[in-house]
């Protein structure tokens, strides 16, 4: 019967949102500043910001070396 | 009949009080967004990466791409019916894999280097060992009554699929069977990123819901909205305490799991363009996010400025991947190639 479904994904709903609005949160300012200070500490590791030596990249086409 | 009806009027408006409550909460903790946050991190400048290789090879469109562990194999599918293995140091093919459906939408590389995985229209995944002599399927996983979206190892014992059908699944790569269904999303799961710990993934679908899911569980811990088109793309920030989406709707969006909503939109009125992929730089200041315009557009993931764009490719840019030790960024494109940049 399509209402004992309709009733049955109701039933799904609410204990989905339960689930849902059960949790804890932090406020948004604290998780921006965690995410910044992550940002902030891993970026001299971070190759694509720091820039990469030509010698040390990886994917740069080496070119033979002409002897003149 | 009127007892059901009062059931359901019953539950409806326990749905309703819910979802109140947890509007209510998200605004509770609403004290700031990231972009005034961000008003005292130190400036990126204009990041002007080059482009390194075009890798040519595929006669058709490139549809995904994904590092190895090793940050050198990367593997690339295209609609011409392979996947093609690459040693981007030098631009060689390693291996070919012929597809039996040409179809593909999605191609994984296992931890180990050992298996790929890819799938499509054809509703399955297809998992293959490609250190064998030639390449050997090893699984067919076949039960998605839908498109295969996009997959991603656990293991060489476990993969995860994500799929048309709108539900995820967990299979057990030994017995080819499925362990958990996940069930939520009301449109078509597009894409999915793994947690470091492995224990928990994130989905991104057509209901322009992005979902938080206890891997173990089978459950669904938290929703993020926000979005108002299809989210085709979605990658874990390096802390893993966020992630950033990319969707139909032209913007890119961070969300944080532990304030539970969205903490900044990378838009722009210039781009009107829907966002195809979306990878992060070792750090997680640096968003590359795939256009349909042909570009991959660099945003500061923490100020939600434009800060610089890899143009060079022919068509809509389909796929991008950061490899694990951050080196590069490479990006696959209709027009059948693939780019290293950096």
């Amino acid at each position: 019967m399509s209402t004992t479904n309709n009733i049955a994904q109701a039933r799904k709903l609410v204990e989905q949102l339960r689930i849902e609005a059960g949790i804890e949160r932090i406020k948004v300012s604290k998780a921006a500043a965690d995410l910044m200070s992550y940002c902030e500490q891993h970026a001299r590791t971070d190759p694509l910001l720091v820039g990469i030596p030509t010698s040390d990249n990886p994917f740069k086409d080496k070119k033979p070396c002409i002897i003149l | 009949m009127a007892a059901e009806k009062a059931e359901m009027d019953v539950l409806k408006k326990e749905c309703d009080g819910l979802r109140t409550q947890i509007e209510a909460a998200r605004k509770a903790v609403n004290d700031g967004n990231m972009t005034s946050a961000a008003g005292s991190a130190t400036e990126v400048g204009r990041v002007q990466l080059k482009l390194r290789k075009s890798l040519k090879g595929h006669l058709a469109k490139i549809y995904s791409m994904h590092w190895s562990s090793d940050s050198r194999s990367m593997i690339s599918a295209s609609q011409d019916g392979k996947l093609l293995v690459w040693d981007t140091h030098t631009g060689n093919k390693l291996v070919a894999v012929p597809l039996k459906s040409a179809w593909v939408m999605s191609v994984a590389f296992a931890p180990s280097g050992n298996l790929v995985a890819s799938g499509g229209l054809d509703n399955m995944c297809t998992v293959s060992n490609i250190k064998a002599a030639s390449p050997k399927t090893l699984r067919e996983l076949d039960a998605h009554t839908g498109y295969l979206s996009c997959c991603r190892f656990l293991s060489d014992t476990e993969i995860l699929t994500a799929s048309g059908d709108t539900t995820c699944c967990l299979w057990d790569l030994e017995t080819g069977k499925q362990k958990i269904i996940f069930t939520n999303h009301i449109g078509d799961c597009m894409s999915l990123a793994l947690s470091m710990d492995e224990n928990t993934f994130v989905s991104g679908a057509c209901d322009s819901l992005a979902k938080l899911w206890d891997l173990r569980e089978g459950t669904c811990k938290q929703t993020f909205s926000g979005h108002t088109s299809d989210i085709n793309a979605i990658q874990f920030f390096p802390n893993g305490n966020a992630f950033v989406t990319g969707s139909d709707d032209c913007s890119c969006k961070m969300y944080d799991l532990r304030s539970d909503q969205e903490v900044i939109t990378y838009q722009d009125g210039s781009l009107n363009a829907g966002v195809t992929s979306v990878s992060l730089s070792n750090s997680g200041r640096l968003v590359f996010a795939g256009y349909d315009d042909f570009n991959c557009h660099i945003w500061d993931s923490l100020k939600g400025e434009k800060v610089g764009v890899l143009s060079g490719h022919d068509n809509r840019v389909s796929c991008t991947g950061v490899p694990a030790d951050g080196m590069g960024v490479c990006t696959g494109s209709w027009d059948s190639f693939l780019k290293l940049w950096n």
